[in-house]
């Protein structure tokens, strides 16, 4: 499918998406509200995105927001889509997708552990790599650790 | 400290006839520093539950403040069996960025490591998985052969296990002359030693009655957990980036992509097996046909990605692994993920093993392959 089909169906199906097709594959920007109702249509409607290959997060302090990625392949189709959900940095909440794709339980959990993102609903909420008293999120740009960070 | 807190709290949540045992996080069996806290109902396992984190060392932060010329180097301490395919992943994602041209000698170059990386990959994993099984011969014919690798690694790379050898743009030194010489004399002795191994135990009666029904991963699960490599191939999966993806000169040689569909431990091992032969094809394909002329495209001693958002991906021995660039057009990247295919397929394994008898488990785990760097990062 290419880039301006894809584009047709997911504004069917999510009229408010924001698309950015700068990049390798078709970028779509959805709010963290909708997310999961777009998840679902994303994994059995009309596209069939049943393999979640790439779950993370990325930092942004300047302008003080977490963007969520999720990078998506077709099986059956072999189209390739990017879902960014922009959250607040302060307060970074969002459903989980566990239950449709169930490789999110581990990504999401190591997004919790290093990015601080909240997962609602999410069955097993924990730290999955750092110590259950760590402080603080190791990947956002404003950690700091005097004993074993060294600057370059 | 901290994590055998956990175990206590775990241990007080069993209830009734439940038993809770730790396996690892030194234990020969996990292949690394794994902790699975398993809760048992008599032999019968209820659940698994991983903890990881005991060799994470945050490697996609380091990345963050090395150039794009260093962060290459420490990616090798990720698979550390599929060093060169990590290297090559995240030099295509350099290239992809800058648009650099690979010269035909490094491309050629570059799929030959690959492979050789992919037998000795693999040759490690049959030998430590007939191991955990009882069979204690395989370790040592494995690592026969496995040395013979490690040999032309060290003469080409300089290095037998933690290889850096590509670079953006192509390779780093040029082949040693010996290099043709002893890979076709590795091919020639291994290709009666896979027949060797098959004898040994492929057609094992007793591995078989410990691997076959063992471990069943449906396909949809193996898509929906997102595995790959040969734990997805083996649920029939068609993941295989060489093919569905090709870069270098993949599209060029003549391979199969192996696909099994029995989900079990067996399939998973009858992939792995059949991929040596399919290695050993590609590398007979191109060790005489490799070109003349450059081996690294030119370019400046600092790299400067442009503005924008790189992905690539490689096939390593283990599945599918992915490099996500986030640059704002410095010299260092903004952000770095590394998708490991181990991460993923280890989450399959509660999975799978729920119901299994506690024995059951090391032919589970043994066939998934995991390395832990890997998971960790």
């Amino acid at each position: 499918m290419t880039n301006n089909e894809l584009k047709d169906h997911i504004t069917q199906g999510q009229p408010s998406a924001v698309f950015d097709e700068t990049g390798e594959w078709l970028n779509v920007q959805v709010e963290a509200g909708e997310w999961k109702a777009f998840a679902n249509w994303l994994r059995h409607d009309a596209l069939q995105m049943d393999y979640l290959f790439c779950l993370t997060c990325i930092d942004w302090p300047q302008t003080k927001h977490l963007m969520m990625v999720y990078h998506f392949t077709s099986t059956t189709f072999r189209h390739n889509v990017v879902i960014k959900v922009k959250l607040d940095r302060n307060n970074a909440e969002i459903e989980t997708v566990s239950d449709i794709w169930r490789t999110a339980e581990f990504h999401e959990r190591e997004v919790y552990d290093l990015f601080g993102v909240r997962f609602l609903h999410h069955p097993d909420l924990r730290r999955l790599i750092l110590t259950d008293d760590f402080e603080g999120h190791p990947l956002k740009k404003d950690f700091e650790d005097p004993v074993n960070m060294i600057k370059l | 400290m901290y994590r055998e807190t956990q175990i206590i709290e775990a241990d007080n949540k069993a209830d009734g006839d439940d038993l809770v045992i730790n396996v690892g996080p030194q234990h020969p069996a996990t292949h690394g520093v794994l902790h699975l806290v398993i809760r048992l109902q008599g032999e019968t396992i209820q659940k698994v539950e991983p903890h990881l984190g005991y060799i994470h060392r945050s490697i996609e932060k380091m990345c963050e403040s090395l150039s794009y010329r260093q962060f290459i180097y420490v990616t090798s301490r990720m698979d550390y069996l599929s060093a060169h395919i990590n290297n090559h992943a995240c030099a295509m994602c350099v290239e992809k960025a800058l648009q650099l041209e690979v010269p035909p000698r490094a491309r050629v170059i570059r799929v030959l490591m690959d492979e050789l990386t992919r037998i000795a990959s693999h040759e490690l994993w049959w030998g430590a998985m007939a191991m955990d099984l009882g069979a204690f011969t395989p370790f040592f014919y494995a690592f026969r052969e496995r040395e013979t690798i490690n040999d032309i690694m060290e003469e080409t790379c300089g290095a037998r296990l933690t290889m850096n050898y590509m670079v953006p743009g192509g390779v780093m030194y040029d082949l040693h002359p010996n290099f043709q010489q002893r890979v076709k004399n590795f091919i020639q002795l291994f290709n009666n030693k896979i027949d060797e191994y098959d004898d040994l135990v492929t057609g094992n009666i007793i591995f078989q009655n410990r691997t076959k029904g063992v471990g069943v991963l449906t396909k949809e699960d193996a898509i929906s957990f997102g595995c790959t490599g040969p734990v997805g191939r083996a649920s029939g999966v068609s993941c295989d980036i060489r093919k569905l993806y090709p870069y270098e000169v993949y599209d060029k040689v003549s391979f199969d992509e192996i696909i099994e569909m029995g989900g079990d431990s067996f399939s998973r091992y009858l992939v792995r097996i059949k991929e040596l032969r399919q290695s050993i094809r590609i590398i007979e394909q191109l060790i005489d046909n490799i070109p003349e002329g450059d081996i690294q495209a030119k370019t400046k001693a600092v790299l400067k990605l442009p503005k924008g958002e790189f992905y690539s991906r490689a096939e390593t021995a283990r599945g599918e692994l992915g490099v996500y660039i986030v640059s704002e057009g410095g010299t260092t990247p903004y952000r770095i993920k590394f998708r490991s295919p181990g991460f993923s397929n280890l989450s399959a394994l509660d999975h799978i093993s729920r119901g299994s008898k506690i024995g059951d488990l090391m032919a589970i785990m043994g066939t998934l392959d995991l390395v832990i760097p890997d998971i960790d990062r």
